[in-house]
C-alpha cells in the first residue's frame, strides 16, 4: 500500500480541482429554475408536515398540504361566508338542531369510487368527532348524520352549534372515503400518508425531509381545473435558505411567513415577487400574554391594567414585528367582522397611569426603582418572541417591574404552563379560528381549565358572568343575538384582563411575480388551489 | 517497504465487539433515562403543534405511544425491540422507524464521505505545506485560515456559500439533494446530485479541515525533526518526497483517530449543515425527533450513532498497525 498511496496526493489535488469545477460547471449548464417545467409550481411548507391528512392532526403544515387533496363541505370568501364545495347548498333549521347539506353530484374519489352522503356521515361521526383534536369539540353535540339519499346529509345536534358552519373547510374538516377507512386501524391507515380525497390534486410521493409531489387530478369535478400539472412542495428548514431559494428562482410560493420578518420589506419592494398580507383570516393566530392569577401580584386587577398601560404596542409592532402586525383592541381581531366590537375598555400607552395603578396596588419602588419581579415564559418558535420578550422587559423596567425571560421548547413550554401552572406571564400564539366559541371560549371559560391540557384557560380565571355569556353564545342560533353576546364577552375580557391581548401578527404569503391566484380567500395557502397558475 | 501480510487479529476483534455490545447497551440505557429528564412528552409536543387538545385525546395519545406504562416497562420494551432489530413504529411520523432512518441514511453517508474526503485531502496538503514552510509566509497564511475556519460557525459559512454561489452566481442550487422538477436518472441524475452536494460537502469539510490541518502540521513538525529524516535529507532525497513519503505516515496517526471520531459522530454532527442546505439527512431527523419528544425514534438514532462510533474506533485501531507496523494491538 505504499507506492500508490504516496503518489496519490498530488494527483488527488488535480482531480479534486477537476471534480469541483466539473460539478460547478455542470451546474451552470444544467441550471434549471422552477419555471422550466411548465405547469409545475414549487412551493414550500414550513415546518415539514408530519402527515398528509388533516383529519387526525390539526398542525398548520398538515392543513396546508391536506387542503390540496381533501375537500370539505364548503369553503369561504373573504367575508367568511360559506361557499359551495362538496355541498352545493345547505340549510340550518331555525332551532339550530339540524343542518341539511345537498351534495354535489358526480364527484369521484381519487381511486375512482363515487363520493356520497355515506362518506360524509362516516367522516363526521367516525373520524372528525373522535380523532380530530378540534373536531372533538366542534362536533361534540352531533348525535347522528342521516343519509336519506346518496346526495343528502343531515347533521343532527343535541344542542345548537352555530360555530360549526365555520369549521367545514377541506383543510379543517376533510371528507374522507368510508371504503378506505372503514374497519381499519384509523391512525395507522396508509391513506393518512398517501391520501385518497376528492380534491384537485392527487398524491404522488413524499420523501420525508426533502419534498412532496402532487399531480393534477384529471377527474376533478370542476372541469378544466386544476390549472397546474404538478404541485411540488419542498422542505427548507431554515428561513434564510428559503430567502435564497426564492431569490435563485427555485421556489415560487410559500405561506405562513416563509421568510424572516426583516426580509419582507425587501421582497415587497422587489418587482420579481408578490407579497400578500391576507389569507390567514380563518386562523387568526394572535400573540397574547396570559397572566397567572395565582401569582400574588397578577391577582390584582390594577397590576394587569398597569401592564397594559405600560406597553407601547404601536412601537412594539414597528420594532418587534417590523410593521407586520395589527395591535389588538380586545380578544377578537377585526378580521372577524361578524363578532368584532370596538366598544370595550381601552388601555392607551401611559407610563404615568401605569405607575399610579401600581402605587395604588401597594407596590412601592425600592432603592433600585424595582417594585417586583415577574417571569415571562414563551415557546422558541423563531426569534420573534425573543425580540418581543426583550421589548417587554424594557417597557416593564420603566414602571419598576423586572421581567425574567424564559424561552422553552414547545413540549417544555406546554408542560410548564398548562401542566404545572409554573409561570407568571406566558406569551402564546392563540388561534381564535373563525369563531370565538371554538377559539376563545377555551381561554376564558372557567370550566375549560383542565390541568395538563394545552391551550386552554391556564390563568385560573373564573367569572360567573363571563361563563354565562360564553355558554349562551355557543348555542345561540340567531346571529344578531350571538353578536350581542360576544360584544359583552369582549367588554368583560378587557375589564378583567386575564389575558393581555397584544397583536395579530400578519403571516405573509410570498410568491414569484408570475404566480396567479395564490391567495383567493381567507384560507390563503390552505385553499385547494384549483385556480393556482404560473402566469 | 512492503509489510508482511498480516492475519486478521480475530481474538482482538471478538473481544472488542463484545465490549462494544456492552457499551451500546449502556449508552441506550443512559440515554433512555437522560431523555426522561426533558420536560413534556410526545403527546405534549403533538398537542402543541396541533394548537388544541382535550384531556381524553391526550390520554389516548399517551396510551398509543405507550407513555402510560411504568418507566421500567418502557425501557424493557425498547431494549427488546433493539434486541430483535425491530425498532417499532413512530406515531409522530406515521411510519416504521427503520424506514424513517433508512430513507435518510444514504443522504447522510454521502455528505459524510464527501466532506471527510475533501477535508482529508486539503488537510494533509495544507498541514504538510505549513510544516515544510514552518514560520514562513505559507505557514502563517494557512494557520490564519485554519483559525478562521475553526472560529466561523459552519451555519454562517453555509449561508455565505449559498449567497455567493447560488444567489449571485447561480452555479449551484440553494439546497436539497436533487432537482425534483426534473426526473433525471443515470448520468444526468448523478451529476445533479453532485451539483447539490458540492456546497454542503464543502461547508461541512471546512468544519473538519481546520482541525485536520492543525493535526497534520503538528505531527509533521514533530517527525521532521527526527533523525531518520535527517538521514533522508543527507541522501539528497527531495524535500517534497521526504515530506509525503517518509514523514507523513508517521505524522497522520493522531489524524486517523480524529477522523474516526468524526465518522462516528457524523449522524448528529452535520445537523447545522443539513439545516442550511435542506439536506434530507439523519441530523435533521434527530433534531426534529428531539423537539417532538419522539423518544423511540431518537433513541434508535442515538443507538445507531453509538454503533457507528464503536465501529469507527475499532476500524481505527485495526488501521494503526497497518500504517505504522510498530504499533501492537492489545
Amino acid at each position: 500500500m505504499s507506492d500508490e498511496a504516496n503518489s496519490a496526493i498530488p494527483m488527488d489535488r488535480r482531480q479534486l480541482l477537476l471534480f469541483g469545477s466539473a460539478a460547478l460547471l455542470s451546474g451552470t449548464m444544467l441550471s434549471k429554475t422552477a419555471s422550466a417545467a411548465t405547469g409545475t409550481l414549487v412551493m414550500t411548507i414550513n415546518p415539514e408536515p408530519n402527515a398528509m391528512v388533516s383529519a387526525f392532526n390539526t398542525a398548520s403544515p398538515v392543513a396546508v398540504i391536506s387542503g390540496k387533496m381533501t375537500e370539505g363541505l364548503v369553503h369561504y370568501d373573504f367575508e367568511l361566508n360559506p361557499q359551495p364545495e362538496l355541498a352545493t347548498s345547505w340549510e340550518i333549521a331555525p332551532d339550530g338542531l339540524s343542518m341539511t347539506f345537498k351534495l354535489r353530484d358526480g364527484v369521484k374519489w381519487h381511486d375512482g369510487k363515487p363520493f356520497s352522503s355515506a362518506d360524509v356521515a362516516y367522516s363526521i361521526m367516525e373520524i372528525l368527532k373522535q380523532h380530530h383534536p378540534r373536531g372533538r369539540g366542534v362536533f361534540a353535540k352531533v348525535t347522528a348524520v342521516e343519509t336519506p339519499d346518496p346526495l343528502t346529509a343531515i347533521i343532527k345536534l343535541s344542542e345548537p352549534t352555530p360555530a360549526m358552519i365555520y369549521a367545514l373547510a377541506g383543510w379543517e374538516s376533510p371528507m374522507l372515503p368510508k371504503h378506505v377507512y372503514e374497519g381499519s386501524e384509523l391512525l395507522k391507515n396508509p391513506a393518512n400518508n398517501a391520501p385518497i380525497g376528492t380534491g384537485p390534486f392527487k398524491f404522488v410521493e413524499w420523501q420525508r425531509g426533502s419534498h412532496i409531489i402532487l399531480e393534477k387530478n384529471s377527474d376533478y369535478w370542476d372541469k378544466g381545473k386544476p390549472l397546474l400539472d404538478k404541485l411540488i412542495v419542498r422542505i427548507y428548514p431554515e428561513p434564510s435558505a428559503r430567502v435564497a431559494a426564492f431569490e435563485a428562482g427555485e421556489l415560487n410560493l410559500g405561506g405562513d411567513g416563509p421568510i424572516p420578518l426583516n426580509e419582507v420589506k425587501k421582497f415587497q419592494d422587489n418587482p420579481a415577487f408578490k407579497v400578500e398580507t391576507r389569507g390567514t383570516e380563518m386562523n387568526n393566530s394572535l400573540d397574547v400574554l396570559e397572566t397567572n392569577l395565582r401569582n400574588e401580584h397578577l391577582a390584582k386587577s390594577e397590576v394587569r391594567k398597569a401592564l397594559m398601560h405600560a406597553i407601547n404596542r404601536d412601537l412594539m409592532v414597528k420594532t418587534v414585528w417590523y410593521g407586520l402586525a395589527q395591535p389588538l383592541t380586545g380578544p377578537i381581531p377585526q378580521t372577524l367582522p361578524h363578532f368584532y366590537s370596538a366598544d370595550v375598555p381601552s388601555y392607551p400607552f401611559d407610563v404615568a397611569k401605569a405607575e399610579a395603578l401600581l402605587d395604588a396596588a401597594g407596590y412601592k419602588k425600592d432603592g433600585k426603582g424595582t417594585r417586583f419581579k415577574l417571569r415571562l415564559i414563551y415557546p422558541t418558535t423563531g426569534d420573534t418572541y425573543d425580540r418581543a420578550g426583550q421589548y417587554l422587559r424594557q417597557q416593564f423596567r420603566k414602571v419598576g417591574i423586572d421581567l425574567d425571560l424564559q424561552a422553552a421548547d414547545v413540549p417544555t413550554f406546554i408542560r410548564r404552563v398548562y401542566g404545572e401552572y409554573d409561570f407568571d406571564l406566558s406569551m402564546v400564539p392563540a388561534s381564535v379560528t373563525a369563531d370565538p366559541s371554538i377559539g376563545l371560549q377555551r381561554f376564558y371559560h372557567s370550566t375549560a381549565a383542565k390541568q395538563g391540557t394545552p391551550f386552554v384557560n391556564a390563568s385560573g380565571y373564573k367569572n360567573a358572568e363571563m361563563d354565562n355569556v360564553l355558554s349562551k353564545a355557543a348555542v345561540e342560533p340567531n346571529p344578531g343575538k350571538r353578536a350581542e353576546l360576544f360584544k359583552r364577552f369582549q367588554q368583560i375580557a378587557m375589564e378583567d384582563l386575564p389575558i393581555l391581548p397584544l397583536v395579530r401578527p400578519i403571516y405573509v404569503t410570498v410568491a414569484s411575480a408570475k404566480v396567479q391566484h395564490f391567495v383567493t380567500g381567507p384560507e390563503g395557502v390552505r385553499s385547494h388551489y384549483s385556480t393556482l397558475s404560473l402566469g | 517497504m512492503s509489510a508482511p501480510r498480516r492475519k486478521l487479529p480475530l481474538r482482538f476483534i471478538g473481544r472488542r465487539l463484545l465490549q462494544a455490545l456492552l457499551t451500546i447497551l449502556g449508552i441506550a440505557i443512559i440515554n433512555f433515562f437522560l431523555l426522561q429528564l426533558a420536560p413534556g412528552d410526545a403527546a405534549d409536543a403533538l398537542a402543541g403543534e396541533a394548537g388544541t387538545a382535550d384531556a381524553e385525546y391526550l390520554a389516548n395519545l399517551r396510551r398509543e405511544f405507550g407513555l402510560d406504562r411504568p418507566l421500567w416497562e418502557q425501557l424493557a420494551a425498547f431494549l427488546m425491540r433493539l434486541a430483535t432489530f425491530n425498532l417499532g413504529y413512530s406515531f409522530r411520523y406515521g411510519e416504521a422507524i427503520s424506514t424513517l432512518i433508512l430513507n435518510r441514511l444514504p443522504a447522510s453517508l454521502l455528505l459524510m464521505v464527501a466532506s471527510i474526503l475533501i477535508a482529508l485531502m486539503l488537510g494533509v496538503l495544507f498541514g504538510v505545506t505549513a510544516a515544510r514552510y514552518f514560520n514562513r509566509l505559507p505557514d502563517r497564511l494557512i494557520s490564519l485560515l485554519a483559525l478562521l475556519f475553526y472560529a466561523t460557525p459552519p451555519f454562517w459559512i453555509g449561508l455565505m456559500m449559498i449567497l455567493v454561489f447560488s444567489v449571485w452566481l447561480g452555479w449551484a442550487p440553494t439546497g436539497g439533494m436533487r432537482d425534483i422538477t426534473a426526473q433525471d436518472r443515470g448520468i444526468a441524475g448523478v451529476l445533479d446530485v453532485l451539483r447539490h452536494l458540492a456546497l454542503p460537502a464543502l461547508t461541512q469539510a471546512f468544519f473538519y479541515l481546520a482541525i485536520y490541518t492543525r493535526l497534520v502540521r503538528a505531527g509533521m513538525l514533530e517527525v521532521l525533526s527526527l533523525d531518520y529524516i535527517r538521514v533522508a535529507r543527507a541522501k539528497g532525497i527531495s524535500e517534497r518526497r521526504i515530506a509525503y513519503r517518509h514523514a507523513l505516515r508517521n505524522a497522520v496517526l493522531p489524524l486517523i483517530t480524529v477522523v474516526g471520531t468524526n465518522i462516528g459522530g457524523f449522524l448528529g454532527g452535520a445537523v447545522l449543515t443539513e439545516t442550511v442546505f435542506s439536506w434530507p439527512g439523519i441530523g435533521r431527523l434527530m433534531f426534529d425527533a428531539m423537539m417532538q419528544r419522539d423518544l423511540n425514534l431518537l433513541l434508535s438514532i442515538l443507538v445507531l450513532s453509538s454503533v457507528f462510533v464503536v465501529l469507527a474506533n475499532l476500524l481505527v485501531d485495526l488501521l494503526y498497525p497497518v500504517i505504522n507496523p510498530t504499533v501492537e494491538l492489545r
